[in-house]
C-alpha cells in the first residue's frame, strides 16, 4: 500500500498507563501503526481494549495525572506529537488533526450557536475574519449536507437531531482541512438509517477531500463497508493487522476469528447457535507478560502463558504494512506445518 | 394463520399509548405524544416475537404498556386469557408473576445497595410466603439456571461485569416462573463478545422452560437469529409484521426494506456490492405525525394517497401483514376475495 509516499502518521511503541488508587492500569501496551495519505484505517476492539485511549494519547487529550504516556513516538508528517510544546500542540489540534467524538450531544457546547463553534477553529487557526469564517462555515455545513445552512448557523445544538449534530461535528473537524481525521465511534450513538447516511457522507467526503481517516469502532459491519486496512485491538495492544478484505476472508488471531463468528448475519444461512467467547476481557493491572487473550482462547498453549507474543508478519511484508498477527498459535501451527 | 397454530398466549389489539403535553401558565392540555398509536399483534406460546425499529419509534413503550408499567390509553392486551389493560390493581398484582421484564441497562436496573440474593429473592418476598431457606434454595436454583456461580450470592452489583449483571436481571425475571417475558434491548449495553453469551442463555431458557418472549431490539441481525416472527415499527405504528425468514429474504414495506439495507454486514465483498437505500431526513416528531402514512415524509416510493390516508395493517400474503398503500391498491383492484375479507376484518378491529 502506497509504498512511495511517506506516512501521514506513524506511531511507534506507544504506552499509556493510568495511575489510580487501586494501582496502575496499563491501558495501551506498545501500540504501533502507520497511516498513509488518503487511507481509511479501521480500529476495532471491545470497550477497554485501548482503542480510544490510544487516539486520545496521540493528541495528549487525556488528563495527566492520572494518564501517563510512558513511551513511544507519534510522528505527524515527521514531527513528533508527543514531544511538542503545548503551544505547538494547540496549533496542531483541530488544524492538522480533526477529531470527531462518539456522542454529538455532549461534545457540542449547548450554550453557543453552531456558527460560533464552527467558526472558532477558523478564526483561531486560520486567522480568518469573522465575516470570512462565516462564509466558510456555511460552505462547510453545505458540504456535510445540512439544508438551509445560513439560517442553521444561528441555532443551538438542541435544535438539531442526533444525525444532524454528528454532521456538524464532522464539519467542525473538517474546518481547517486537516491531514488526519480521527473519528471515535462516530456512528455508534445513531440509528441504523442515520448511520447509513453518515457513512455515505464520509465516503463522499473522502473522494472530494482525500484526507486520511482513522475510524474507531466496535462494529465489524461498519468496518467492512468503509475501511481500507484494519487493526484489531485486545488488552491494550494490536493483536492483528491486515487489509480489510484479507482480514475478513482470512482472519488469523483466535480473537478475530471468534469475534467474526459471534455476530449473527442478516443474510445467508441462519446459524442455529451463536459461537461464544467464554469469559471476560482482561483487567490490565500490570504490564503484559503473557498473551492477554489466553484465558478465553481455545488454542491456549504453554507458550501463551510464558510470554506475550510479538506481532509477526505472515505475508512476507514488513510488520505494519501487510497482514500481521500477535499469536503463538500461529507461529506454532507454522512450525508444525513445516515439520509435517 | 390463525387456524393452523395453537391459541396465542399474548394478543395485543389496537394498543395506544399517548402521553399528554401540557403547555402554558395553566398547564393546558395542548396535544399528545402518540408514542404507540394502534398496534396489534399476537405471540404464540413458546415463541419469540421480535420488535424492531429506530429509537423513538415506540418499541419500548409497547413493552412497558403491555405489562401495565404505563396505563395504556386504549386497546386490549390479552395474556393467557386475561385482559391486562383492564385488570383491577389487586387482580393485576396476582397477574404480575406470569409476566416479567428484562431491562436494557443492567447497571441501572439493579439496586446497588442490595446483594444478589436480595435482588433475586425480592419478587419471592412480594408474591410468596416462603421461608428464608426455601427462598434461598430457589435463588440458588435460578443462579444455576442462568450460569452464575453460587459463591456470588452475597455480592453486590458493582462486583459483577455487564454480562453477569444481565444474568442477574434474567434470574430475577425468572424467579416467579413467568410464562411471558418482555426483553427490552437486553444486549444493547453489552460488548459484542458478551452479547452471544446472553442470547444463547435466553434461547436455552426458552427451550427448557417454554417461555414466550417479546424481544425488543434495534439489532436486526440478532432479531433474525432469535425470533420466529418480527414486527417492524415506525413512529408508533407497525409497518410490517412477517415471519422472520420472509421478512429478511424479501421485505415488503419500503421502510422495512430501507432499514434492512442499512444494516452493515461484516463482509467487505458484500458491502461493496450492496445497494443501500439511504433514507433522506429524520423521523418526524410523534407529537405531530404526518397526516397520512407516518413514513410518507421519507418514503422513496411515496404516492399521493400516502400523504392523506393512513394505511391499515392488512394481510397481503399468507402470514404477512403490511401497512402500505402499495399493497392496498393491488388488493383493492384485483385481489382474491380472501385477502379482502381479511382486510375488512382488520379494519373492523381497528375501528
Amino acid at each position: 500500500m502506497a509504498d512511495g509516499a511517506a506516512p501521514v502518521l506513524e506511531v511507534r511503541g506507544l504506552k499509556t498507563v493510568f495511575r489510580t488508587r487501586g494501582g496502575e492500569i496499563h491501558a495501551v501496551n506498545d501500540v504501533s501503526f502507520t497511516l498513509h495519505p488518503g487511507e481509511l484505517l479501521g480500529v476495532v476492539g471491545e470497550s477497554g481494549s485501548g482503542k480510544s485511549v490510544t487516539m486520545m494519547s496521540l493528541l495528549r487529550l487525556l488528563p495527566a495525572p492520572p494518564a501517563d504516556i510512558r513511551s513511544g513516538t507519534a510522528k505527524l508528517n515527521g514531527r513528533d506529537l508527543l514531544a511538542m510544546t503545548d503551544a505547538e500542540l494547540r496549533a496542531t489540534r483541530g488544524a492538522r488533526v480533526g477529531f470527531v467524538f462518539q456522542d454529538p450531544m455532549t461534545s457540542l457546547n449547548p450554550v453557543f450557536t453552531l456558527g460560533n463553534q464552527i467558526m472558532e477553529p477558523l478564526i483561531k487557526h486560520k486567522g480568518m475574519t469573522k465575516r470570512q469564517a462565516e462564509t466558510r462555515a456555511v460552505e462547510l455545513l453545505e458540504l456535510v449536507g445540512i439544508p438551509d445552512a445560513r439560517r442553521r448557523l444561528y441555532q443551538y445544538p438542541h435544535q438539531f437531531s442526533g444525525g444532524m449534530r454528528q454532521r456538524v461535528m464532522i464539519a467542525i473537524a473538517l474546518a481547517c482541512d486537516p491531514d488526519v481525521l480521527i473519528a471515535d465511534e462516530p456512528t455508534t450513538a445513531l440509528d441504523v438509517t442515520i448511520q447509513a447516511q453518515i457513512l455515505e457522507l464520509v465516503k463522499e467526503l473522502r473522494q472530494k477531500l482525500g484526507m486520511a481517516i482513522i475510524w474507531i469502532t466496535h462494529d465489524l459491519g461498519v468496518i467492512a463497508g468503509i475501511a481500507d486496512r484494519v487493526i484489531v485491538m485486545y488488552g491494550g495492544q494490536v493483536v492483528e493487522q491486515a487489509p480489510v478484505k484479507e482480514l475478513f476472508a482470512n482472519p488469523q488471531h483466535p480473537y478475530t476469528r471468534a469475534l467474526l463468528q459471534t455476530i449473527p448475519r442478516i443474510s445467508g444461512e441462519r446459524s442455529e447457535r451463536l459461537k461464544v467467547i467464554e469469559g471476560q476481557p482482561p483487567i490490565l493491572t500490570g504490564p503484559l507478560t503473557a498473551c492477554p487473550f489466553r484465558a478465553r482462547c481455545e488454542y491456549r498453549h504453554d507458550a501463551c502463558d510464558a510470554t506475550n507474543p510479538p506481532r509477526r508478519a505472515i505475508d512476507g511484508q514488513a510488520v505494519g504494512e501487510g497482514h500481521d498477527v500477535a499469536c503463538h498459535w500461529y507461529a506454532l501451527a507454522k512450525v508444525e506445518m513445516a515439520n509435517a | 394463520m390463525l387456524d393452523a397454530n395453537p391459541a396465542p398466549l399474548v394478543q395485543v389489539e389496537d394498543l395506544k399509548m399517548h402521553f399528554p403535553i401540557y403547555t402554558g401558565l395553566f398547564r393546558k392540555h395542548t396535544g399528545d405524544v402518540k408514542a404507540v398509536d394502534g398496534v396489534s399483534f399476537q405471540i404464540m406460546a413458546g415463541q419469540t416475537l421480535g420488535l424492531v425499529g429506530e429509537s423513538g419509534c415506540g418499541k419500548s413503550t409497547v413493552g412497558r404498556a403491555m405489562l401495565r408499567l404505563y396505563e395504556p390509553t386504549a386497546g386490549r392486551v390479552v395474556i393467557d386469557g386475561e385482559d391486562v389493560a383492564k385488570l383491577s390493581p389487586e387482580a393485576l398484582r396476582k397477574k404480575r408473576p406470569s409476566m416479567q421484564m428484562v431491562f436494557q441497562d443492567p447497571q441501572a436496573c439493579l439496586n446497588p445497595r442490595m446483594t444478589l440474593e436480595e435482588i433475586v429473592s425480592e419478587p419471592l418476598d412480594e408474591h410468596t410466603d416462603w421461608s428464608r431457606d426455601k427462598k434461598l434454595e430457589r435463588v440458588y436454583e435460578l443462579m444455576d439456571q442462568v450460569g452464575l456461580n453460587r459463591r456470588f450470592v452475597n455480592r453486590f452489583p458493582h462486583e459483577f461485569s455487564g454480562g453477569q449483571r444481565q444474568r442477574i436481571g434474567i434470574a430475577r425475571a425468572l424467579a416467579l416462573k413467568p410464562q411471558f417475558i418482555v426483553c427490552d434491548e437486553p444486549i444493547a449495553a453489552l460488548d459484542v463478545s458478551i452479547q452471544a453469551q446472553v442470547v444463547n442463555l435466553l434461547e436455552d431458557l426458552q427451550a427448557k422452560l417454554g417461555l414466550t418472549y417479546l424481544f425488543i431490539s434495534h439489532d436486526l441481525s440478532m432479531v433474525r437469529h432469535l425470533a420466529q416472527r418480527v414486527a417492524v415499527m415506525y413512529l408508533g405504528r407497525i409497518a410490517e409484521l412477517s415471519p422472520s425468514k420472509d421478512l429478511y429474504a424479501r421485505p415488503l414495506h419500503p421502510y422495512a426494506e430501507a432499514l434492512l439495507s442499512a444494516v452493515n454486514e461484516p463482509d467487505p465483498e458484500l458491502a461493496a456490492r450492496r445497494n443501500r437505500i439511504i433514507l433522506k431526513g429524520d423521523v418526524p416528531s410523534p407529537a405531530n405525525p404526518p397526516k397520512g402514512c407516518n413514513f410518507c415524509t421519507r418514503c422513496p416510493k411515496v404516492m399521493d394517497i400516502c400523504r392523506s390516508v393512513k394505511p391499515d395493517l392488512v394481510e397481503v400474503e399468507p402470514g404477512r401483514q403490511v401497512a402500505c398503500h402499495l399493497y392496498g391498491i393491488q388488493s383493492a383492484t384485483g385481489s382474491t376475495g380472501g385477502t379482502e375479507a381479511i382486510e375488512r376484518k382488520q379494519q373492523g378491529v381497528n375501528q
